[in-house]
C-alpha cells in the first residue's frame, strides 16, 4: 500500500501535549501509560495492605471497623490483580511485543487506546465503591474478592459499583487480549516463525487466549449477582430455588485460570532474562512452549479445587484433586528448564537476574505448598486459613509481581535510553525480598495454628506471627519508595544505555528489540526486518 | 474519639510484655493442634507426609542453586556450555522430568484418596448433631434427643486469654462414640472448624454437608468460623467439651429436664409482670439479637436497623410480633418463630419495647405470641 506525503510527515515526531496521551495509538506511549497506571495502583493497593497489617499488628480493633477491614481486603485483592499485575503485564506486552516480533505497532491501535482508557474509568468506579459507604451507601463490600453470595447480596451500593468495575475491567482485558493475540499471529517479521519467537511472546499468546476464554464467565457471574440484588431473580438464593454454590463455580471457572493469566507473562520475562545473564540459550525451549500450552488446558479444568469444602461427590473431588496435582508437571518442567539454563552457564548477577533466581526459588516453594493444598483431605484443614494466604502470596508476588519488576529492570535501559543505578537496584532487590519473606513466611504457621482468613481481630495465641508479619509488611511496603526513585532517576538521566545493554541479550533468540536504538524511535520497524 | 488514638499507643507497648509472658508462649504453635480423632489423625499424617516432600524438594532446589551460583559464574571465568541443551539430556528431559514429577504426584494422590474415603465413610453414627451457622452464632441440635444449644462469643472480660476462642455454651460431646455432624446455615456461608476433632465443610443455606468424628480424648477443643460471614466473622468462635460417655448421658438427661421445665413454664398460661419479662428479655436479647441490633439497640445500619426509637418497636404490637416471628423478607432479619418458644419471644419483644427509653409500657404475654403465630 502507498502512503501519502502528509502521512509520512506525520510520522516524524510524536504529537505534543495532552492529546498525545489521550488520543494515542502508539504502542510505546500506551505501554508507558499502562505501566504508570499500574505503578500508581500498586501504591493504592499496597497502602491498603499496610492498613490491613497495621490493624493486625495487635489483637483488638485498633484502626478499622470489621466491615471496613474486609472491604480493604477485598479491594486490595482486586487492585493488585486487575489494577497492578494485569495492566503492568499488558504494558510490557504493548512495549515489547511489536519490538520483539519486528512489527511497526499493535495490530489494532485504536482498540489499544480504548482498552487502556477503560482502566482509569474502572479505577474510579472501584474507588467510588469504597467511598459510598461513608455517605450512606450501605454496608461496604466485605466479602473478599470472591464476592460470594449470599453475603454479597447483603452489601450496599458499593457492590453494584464493584460489579460495574468488573464489567469495565473485563471489557478492557478482552480487548487488550484480542489485540495482542492478533498482533502476534499476523504481524511477525518475515522469517520469524512461531518456534523462533522469544518466550515472552509465547507466554502472552497463551495469556491472551486464556483471557478471552475466561473473562465472560466472570462477567456472567457478576451480572447474575446484580440481577439477584435488584431484579428479583434468585440464581444464587436457595430460598428461591437457586444455588449459592453456582456462583462459586462461575467465579472460579474464571478465577483459577486467572492465576495463570497473572503468572504466564512473568514466566515469559524469565524466559528472556535467564538465558541473557547465563550467556547460554534457553534450555528446553520447545518443552517450555508445550508446557505453557498444557498449563493453559489443565488450568481451565481444575477450578473446583478452590471449593473442596462445599461437599462435592467423591468422584468429582478426586477428579479435581488429580487434575490439580498434575499441574505440577508443566510448572515443574518450566522451573527445571530455567534451572538447567543456568547450569554450566557463565552467570552474572545484575538486578534482573537476582530477581529471576529469587523467583525460581520462592515460586518452587509456592508450588510445593500448592501440591499440599491440592490434596483434598489436608485442604479440608488448610482451607480458608492463613496457610492459603501465605501460599498464594508466595505464588503471586514472586511469580507475577517480581517477574514484572525483573522485566522493568531488564527493559528500562531500552525504554528510557539510560542505565538504572545498579547499586540501588540490588539494594531494592534485597530489601524487598527480605521484607516479602518476613511478611508471608510466618503466615504459614499462623494458618496451621488455626487462624482463619479475613478476620479483623484474633486470639492472643496468634500474636507473635502476626507481629512479625506486620513488621515485614512495613519493610516490604517501604522498599517500593526506592523502586519509584530508581525509575524516576533512570527516566530523568543517567549513564547512556547501549542499543544492546546486556552482553548476553541476543543469545538463542532473534533479539530484534536490541537492533533498535535505546530508546527506540517513536515509530520503529516501519520497514519490516527480515529474520534468517 | 480519644480512645481510638490511645489504642494504637498501647498496641505498640504491650507486645513486648506479651512476648515474655509464659502463658502465651505455652500456646505458641507452629503446626496443627494435636489431632484426637481417627479422621484428623490420618489427615495430620498426610499433612506431615506432603510437608516432608515439600521440604525435600526445597532442599534439593537450594543445593542446586548454591552449587550453580558458586560454580557457574562469569567472575570465575567459567566458559558457558553452548551445546548443553543439544545433548541427550536436552533431547529427553521433556519426558524424563514429567515422569519423575508424575511419580511423586501419584504417590501423594494415592494416599490422599484413601484418606478421603475415610472422611466420606458413612457408617451409622451413635449421635447426630445438626450444626447451624447464623450471623453470628452457632446452633447445635442433638437430633436423637431433641435438645438444642445456642452458642455465642464469650465477652473479653469473661474469656480472658481465650477471647475469640471460647463461647458461653460450648457443644458437649461424648468421647469414644461416633458423632455425625450435619452442617447448614440460615443466612450466609459459614464453616464450622475445630481442627483437632474434624475436618471442615462449609455451612451453606439450602445445603446439608456431613462430617464425622470419634473423639478419643477428653478435653476442651477450640475453633472458629472459617468462611467469611460478614461483620461478625471474627467473632463467632467454636468450643467443644468432650466428656466421658456416662458423664455425657447424665448431662443430656439434665438438659432434657431443663427443656421440659421451660416448656411447662411457657405453656402455663401465667400472666407475666413487666419486670419479670424485662429481666428474662434482657438476657435473651443479648444472647440472640444483640450481635446485629447491638446491646444498646443502635443496630448496624443500614443492614441491621436500630431498635431504639424504631417505628416497629414503638408502634403496633401485632406488627412487631409479625416481624420477629416470621422475619422480614428481603432483609437480613431471620424468622424466630421456630427458634424460640412463646415465653422467650414474649420476653424479647417486651424488652425491645421498653428498653433504651422506648418505654411503651407494653408487657407482651406468651398467649399473645401464640395467637400471632
Amino acid at each position: 500500500m502507498s502512503t501519502t506525503t502528509t502521512h509520512e510527515d506525520h510520522h516524524h515526531a510524536p504529537p505534543t501535549g495532552f492529546g498525545r496521551w489521550l488520543f494515542s495509538t502508539n504502542h510505546k506511549d500506551i505501554g508507558t501509560m499502562y505501566l504508570i497506571f499500574s505503578l500508581i495502583m500498586l501504591f493504592i493497593g499496597g497502602g491498603m495492605a499496610m492498613l490491613i497489617r497495621a490493624e493486625l499488628f495487635y489483637p483488638g480493633l485498633q484502626f478499622l471497623e470489621p466491615d471496613l477491614f474486609n472491604n480493604l481486603v477485598t479491594v486490595h485483592a482486586i487492585i493488585m490483580v486487575f489494577g497492578v499485575v494485569m495492566p503492568a503485564a499488558a504494558g510490557m506486552a504493548n512495549w515489547m511485543v511489536p519490538l520483539q516480533i519486528g512489527a511497526p505497532d499493535m495490530a489494532l491501535p485504536r482498540l489499544n487506546n480504548l482498552s487502556f482508557w477503560l482502566l482509569p474509568a474502572a479505577a474510579i468506579l472501584l474507588m467510588l465503591s469504597v467511598i459510598v459507604p461513608f455517605f450512606g451507601g450501605g454496608t461496604p463490600v466485605n466479602t473478599g474478592w470472591t464476592l460470594y453470595p449470599p453475603l454479597s447480596i447483603q452489601s450496599g451500593m458499593g457492590m453494584d459499583l464493584l460489579i460495574f468495575t468488573m464489567h469495565t475491567l473485563g471489557i478492557s482485558s478482552i480487548l487488550a487480549a484480542i489485540n495482542i493475540v492478533t498482533t502476534i499471529i499476523n504481524m511477525r517479521a518475515p522469517g520469524l516463525t512461531m518456534m523462533k519467537l522469544p518466550l515472552f511472546i509465547w507466554a502472552w499468546l497463551f495469556t491472551g487466549i486464556l483471557l478471552i476464554m475466561i473473562m465472560p464467565a466472570l462477567a456472567g457471574g457478576v451480572t447474575m449477582l446484580l440481577f439477584d440484588r435488584h431484579f428479583g431473580t434468585s440464581f444464587f438464593d436457595a430460598a428461591g430455588g437457586g444455588d449459592p454454590v453456582l456462583f462459586q463455580h462461575l467465579f472460579w471457572f474464571f478465577g483459577h485460570p486467572e492465576v495463570y493469566v497473572l503468572l504466564l507473562p512473568s514466566i515469559g520475562v524469565l524466559g528472556v532474562i535467564v538465558p541473557t545473564f547465563s550467556r547460554k540459550p534457553l534450555f528446553g525451549y520447545k518443552s517450555l512452549v508445550w508446557g505453557m500450552g498444557v498449563l493453559l488446558l489443565l488450568g481451565m479444568v481444575v477450578w473446583a479445587h478452590h471449593q473442596y469444602t462445599i461437599g462435592m461427590s467423591v468422584a468429582a473431588t478426586n477428579y479435581f484433586m488429580i487434575g490439580t496435582i498434575l499441574i505440577s508437571i508443566p510448572v515443574g518442567l518450566m522451573l527445571f528448564n530455567f534451572m538447567l539454563t543456568m547450569w554450566r552457564g557463565a552467570m552474572t548477577f545484575e538486578t534482573p537476574m537476582l530477581f529471576a533466581i529469587a523467583i525460581i526459588v520462592m515460586f518452587s516453594f509456592a508450588g510445593t505448598t500448592g501440591v499440599m493444598l491440592a490434596v483434598v483431605p489436608a485442604d479440608l484443614q488448610y482451607h480458608d486459613t492463613y496457610f492459603v494466604v501465605a501460599h498464594f502470596h508466595y505464588a503471586l508476588i514472586p511469580g507475577a509481581l517480581f517477574g514484572l519488576y525483573a522485566g522493568v529492570f531488564f527493559w528500562l535501559p531500552k525504554w528510557t535510553g539510560h542505565m538504572y543505578n545498579e547499586t540501588l537496584g540490588k539494594i531494592f532487590f534485597w530489601w524487598t525480598t527480605i521484607g516479602f519473606n518476613l511478611t508471608f513466611f510466618p503466615q504459614h504457621f499462623s494458618g496451621l495454628a488455626g487462624m482463619p482468613r479475613r478476620i479483623v481481630d484474633y486470639s492472643v495465641q496468634f500474636v507473635e506471627f502476626n507481629q512479625i508479619s506486620s513488621i515485614g509488611a512495613f519493610i516490604f511496603g517501604l522498599s517500593h519508595l526506592l523502586f519509584v526513585y530508581i525509575i524516576i532517576q533512570t527516566v530523568r538521566g543517567g549513564e547512556k544505555a547501549a542499543d544492546k545493554p546486556w552482553e548476553g541479550a541476543q543469545i538463542g533468540t532473534p533479539g530484534l528489540e536490541w537492533t533498535l536504538s535505546s530508546p527506540p524511535p517513536f515509530h520503529s520497524f516501519e520497514t519490516p526486518p527480515t529474520v534468517k | 474519639m480519644s480512645n481510638r488514638f490511645l489504642k494504637p499507643c498501647t498496641a505498640f507497648a504491650l507486645p513486648s510484655l506479651l512476648l515474655t509472658s509464659g502463658a502465651v508462649l505455652a500456646e505458641y504453635k507452629f503446626n496443627f493442634p494435636e489431632p484426637v480423632s481417627p479422621v484428623t489423625k490420618e489427615v495430620f499424617d498426610l499433612h506431615m507426609m506432603t510437608s516432608a516432600v515439600a521440604l525435600i524438594i526445597m532442599v534439593l532446589v537450594t543445593i542446586f542453586f548454591v552449587y550453580s551460583i558458586y560454580k557457574f559464574r562469569k567472575s570465575k571465568n567459567y566458559e558457558p556450555d553452548q551445546e548443553f541443551h543439544k545433548g541427550w539430556f536436552g533431547t529427553w528431559s521433556w519426558a524424563l522430568v514429567p515422569a519423575i514429577v508424575l511419580g511423586i504426584d501419584l504417590t501423594i494422590a494415592g494416599s490422599a484418596s484413601s484418606t478421603f474415603d475415610l472422611i466420606e465413610d458413612k457408617t451409622p453414627a451413635d449421635l447426630t448433631v445438626k450444626v447451624t451457622g447464623s450471623q453470628w452464632k452457632w446452633t447445635y441440635e442433638y437430633m436423637e434427643d431433641d435438645v438444642k444449644i445456642v452458642s455465642t462469643l464469650l465477652p473479653k472480660e469473661e474469656a480472658g486469654e481465650l477471647y475469640l476462642r471460647t463461647v458461653d455454651n460450648p457443644l458437649v460431646l461424648p468421647t469414644d462414640r461416633r458423632v455425625r455432624f450435619l452442617h447448614t446455615a440460615t443466612d450466609v456461608l459459614h464453616a464450622w472448624w475445630v481442627p483437632a476433632i474434624a475436618v471442615k465443610k462449609d455451612s451453606i443455606p439450602g445445603y446439608i454437608n456431613e462430617t464425622w468424628t470419634i473423639i478419643e480424648k477428653e478435653g476442651n477443643y477450640h475453633g472458629q468460623c472459617a468462611e467469611n460471614c460478614g461483620t461478625g466473622h471474627a467473632f463467632m468462635p467454636i468450643q467443644v467439651n468432650a466428656i466421658a460417655g456416662e458423664e455425657f448421658d447424665t448431662w443430656m438427661s439434665k438438659q432434657k429436664e431443663i427443656k421440659l421445665a421451660k416448656m411447662a413454664e411457657a405453656a402455663s398460661g401465667k400472666v407475666w409482670a413487666l419486670d419479670e419479662l424485662m429481666t428474662k428479655g434482657e438476657e435473651l436479647y443479648n444472647k440472640n439479637c444483640s450481635a446485629c441490633h447491638k446491646p444498646d439497640g443502635s443496630g448496624i445500619p443500614p443492614v441491621f436497623p436500630p431498635l431504639k426509637g424504631s417505628a416497629i418497636a414503638l408502634g403496633d404490637v401485632s406488627k412487631h410480633l409479625e416481624v420477629v416471628i416470621k422475619g422480614a423478607s428481603g432483609t437480613a432479619m431471620a424468622a424466630w418463630g421456630n427458634q424460640l418458644d412463646d415465653l422467650e419471644l414474649a420476653a424479647i419483644i417486651t424488652y425491645e419495647r421498653n428498653a433504651w427509653e422506648n418505654n411503651t409500657g407494653d408487657a407482651v404475654q406468651p398467649s399473645d405470641v401464640k395467637a400471632a403465630r
